[in-house]
């Protein structure tokens, strides 16, 4: 079976005050129909413009310099504006970060919700108006139908982030991603629209990618994860494989520092000295070489490229004895 | 009160007006902190937890008196401050010190960071001649784990774990008995929050401080405190030790919250049965009758709706709840 999505060594440069900075270098993911693939990483790693160049919503500054974005057979980084436009909000959907700046605030819901089934189906706008509501209640706001002509300031944050999954819903998307969908909502509040997120996604078997740096998240919800740092990905796995027998000194060490359920309460946390890099002033060789407790000369002279270590377990790493 | 407690608050009430019309007219009050009581020994880490909403932060401010409080008591170390005058706070602020979540925000960008880190000791008198005043700062930044030779640099040249670390210099100047800390690692990067964490229960053992700590992170909670109690909607409605209240919660909420976090480990996930809560916390302006929680409460009882819960407590750990009176 082919792959829905398939990035293979996309690298995107941004032009900034400071010249050029290389936001990913030679990333590559792929993805199957149905699957969760959680993408991790700390402020920087490109996570978000891993997401945003599979939209096509670089802007202005930032340009794809090499590499392609395989969707459902087509090129994404080739494809014209004229169709990126029928697939972004028809075939992928996209929920962001902050439910309330990506809502327009003068619209209704009902019109915001319509909108996307009007211009991707052409439906009549009434026809669009009921499955709006539908849309509404399978996301399970509560007296759906009479809330379609509030405006998105009379909903609460978790309430704003169930139009935004109703919104992405819309369409049936083959792919929907999401970047950090729930962290600006409280914990109750998050539990309860992942695990709608993920139904939803797995009723309709569309894939879903989940951008998060929560750990916990990522245990939760993902099949496989990709964990990115300095504009790479440095390992993959599926997520029960990644977090049993991480394998790239950068993951390890990000599952020894968070706390454990079983771990001592009051010893000091296993951590990562120093800082995550500056996308534009990176160390030469493998960026985590300044961090790394196991960094040899190699390390800092070659870049190490993908390779796998298991079966579906690929890390970017010379590796190391422990 | 005894000796061994460096603050008490009983019964603490805030109300925020509620304001209407071009006029401002007061039309009614929330009571974002309604009887909140509670007490930390000298020494111990105290975590108040809860959500958005829940008064954790404005119990801490109102412990400072940066809030102003309608009703209640606040002993520290000794000495009762809820009627102290601005003046009177000014020495007692030298013995509570405050760390923020943004680590951004926080610091003036026009400063240099060991004028930041000194501001405190010239704001109280306590600077001293030119070459104390700088070994101090030094030893400061030397304990929080910056470098002597960055006091000459400003905010925007440090990343947000090293913005921490000299917010915690900061606090640590006056050599203060209690830190406030709120949210002290939320907004910074996974491999960050563990530094961080690790410097405060450093600091912690070596300078004898005592923590009143707010978060939302569990998992961070459950490693660094001593006890730990629950807020939803301006009340306290469990407090314990920390095992106890990890490994058997009591309270329908403190359940809730407890199993809404995602432990970082699939094979846990996968054994664990999903139990949501249901809806989303009630408004504060319309607090519901009875227990606040009994909207959302999974084991909720007739009797909840009608009656406020007594508060059950047996020095140790409290509870607010009908099903365990």
């Amino acid at each position: 079976m082919n792959p829905l999505l398939a990035i293979s060594d996309l690298s995107v440069t941004f032009a900034t005050d400071r010249g050029q900075v290389q936001a990913l270098d030679g990333v590559s993911l792929s993805l199957n129909a149905g699957e969760t693939l959680a993408v991790v990483g700390e402020s920087g790693s490109g996570k978000s413009v891993t997401a945003l160049s599979i939209m096509g919503l670089l802007g202005d500054s930032g340009r794809v310099s090499d590499g392609s974005i395989e969707f459902d057979g087509e090129d994404l980084t080739k494809v014209s504006g004229q169709r990126l436009r029928e697939i972004r909000g028809n075939q992928i959907a996209f929920i962001f970060q902050e439910p309330m700046s990506s809502l327009n605030p003068v619209l209704t819901i009902g019109t915001q919700v319509a909108e996307p089934i009007w211009l991707h189906h052409k439906k009549s706008w009434s026809e669009a108006f009921e499955q709006a509501g539908e849309l509404l209640r399978r996301v399970a706001i509560p007296d759906a139908v009479n809330r379609l002509e509030d405006y998105p300031h009379q909903f609460s944050g978790g309430m704003r982030q169930r139009v935004m999954i109703a919104m992405a819903l819309a369409c049936q998307p083959k792919l929907i991603i999401a970047d950090e969908p729930t962290t600006a909502l409280d914990v109750t509040v998050q539990a309860q629209i992942l695990s709608l997120l993920k139904n939803l996604t797995k009723e309709a078997n569309s894939s879903l990618i989940l951008i998060t740096h929560d750990l916990g998240v990522v245990a939760r919800y993902a099949d496989n994860v990709a964990v990115m740092y300095g504009g790479r990905v440095i390992e993959t796995a599926s997520a029960r494989e990644l977090y049993k027998n991480p394998q790239h000194p950068y993951t390890e060490g990000l599952m020894a520092s968070i706390p454990k359920l079983d771990g001592d309460p009051g010893s000091r946390l296993y951590t990562i000295e120093g800082q995550p890099p500056d996308l534009s002033n990176l160390p030469s060789g493998c960026s985590f070489n300044p961090r790394c407790p196991h960094a040899q000369d190699k390390c800092i002279m070659t870049k190490p490229t993908l390779s796998e270590v298991a079966p579906n377990h690929l890390r970017a790493c010379f590796g190391y004895e422990r | 009160m005894s000796d061994s407690n460096i603050l008490e608050v009983k019964d603490l009430q805030v109300h925020f007006p509620v304001t209407e019309g071009l006029l401002k007219r007061q039309v009614g009050s929330i009571a974002a902190v309604n009887g909140v009581s509670f007490h930390i020994k000298r020494g111990e880490t105290f975590s108040l937890v809860g959500e958005s909403g829940c008064g954790k932060s404005t119990t801490a401010l109102s412990v400072l008196k940066m809030q102003s409080v309608l009703d209640g008591q606040i002993i520290f170390d000794g000495e009762d401050i809820t009627h102290h005058s601005p003046a009177q706070m000014r020495g007692i602020r030298r013995k509570m010190q405050m760390v923020y979540q943004d680590p951004f925000g926080s610091l003036n960008p026009r400063m240099k960071i060991g004028s930041i880190i000194g501001e405190p000791l010239r704001v109280h008198g306590m600077a001293g001649d030119k070459t104390r005043y700088h070994a101090r700062i030094a030893s400061l930044m030397k304990t929080v784990g910056l470098l002597e030779d960055m006091a000459e640099r400003y905010p925007h040249e440090f990343s947000g774990g090293q913005r921490q670390r000299i917010c915690i210099a900061r606090a640590l100047a006056l050599d203060p008995k209690l830190i406030i800390c709120d949210e002290p690692v939320s907004a910074l990067d996974v491999s960050i929050q563990a530094q961080v964490v690790n410097l405060l229960m450093d600091l912690q053992e070596r300078l004898g401080l005592t923590y009143l700590f707010i978060a939302h992170d569990l998992s961070v909670v459950r490693h660094i405190s001593n006890r730990v109690a629950v807020m939803y909607l301006g009340k306290i409605v469990e407090e314990a030790d920390r095992d106890t209240l990890f490994k058997s919660p009591k309270h329908p909420y403190t359940k809730a919250l407890l199993a809404a976090v995602p432990e970082a480990d699939p094979e846990v996930e996968a054994q664990r049965a999903e139990q949501l809560i249901i809806g989303e916390i009630p408004s504060l302006r319309s607090p519901p009758p009875g227990c606040t929680f009994h909207t959302r409460c999974a084991e909720a009882m007739p009797i909840c709706k009608q009656q406020a819960p007594d508060c059950r407590t047996d020095g140790a750990s409290s509870l607010v709840c009908h099903l365990y009176s």
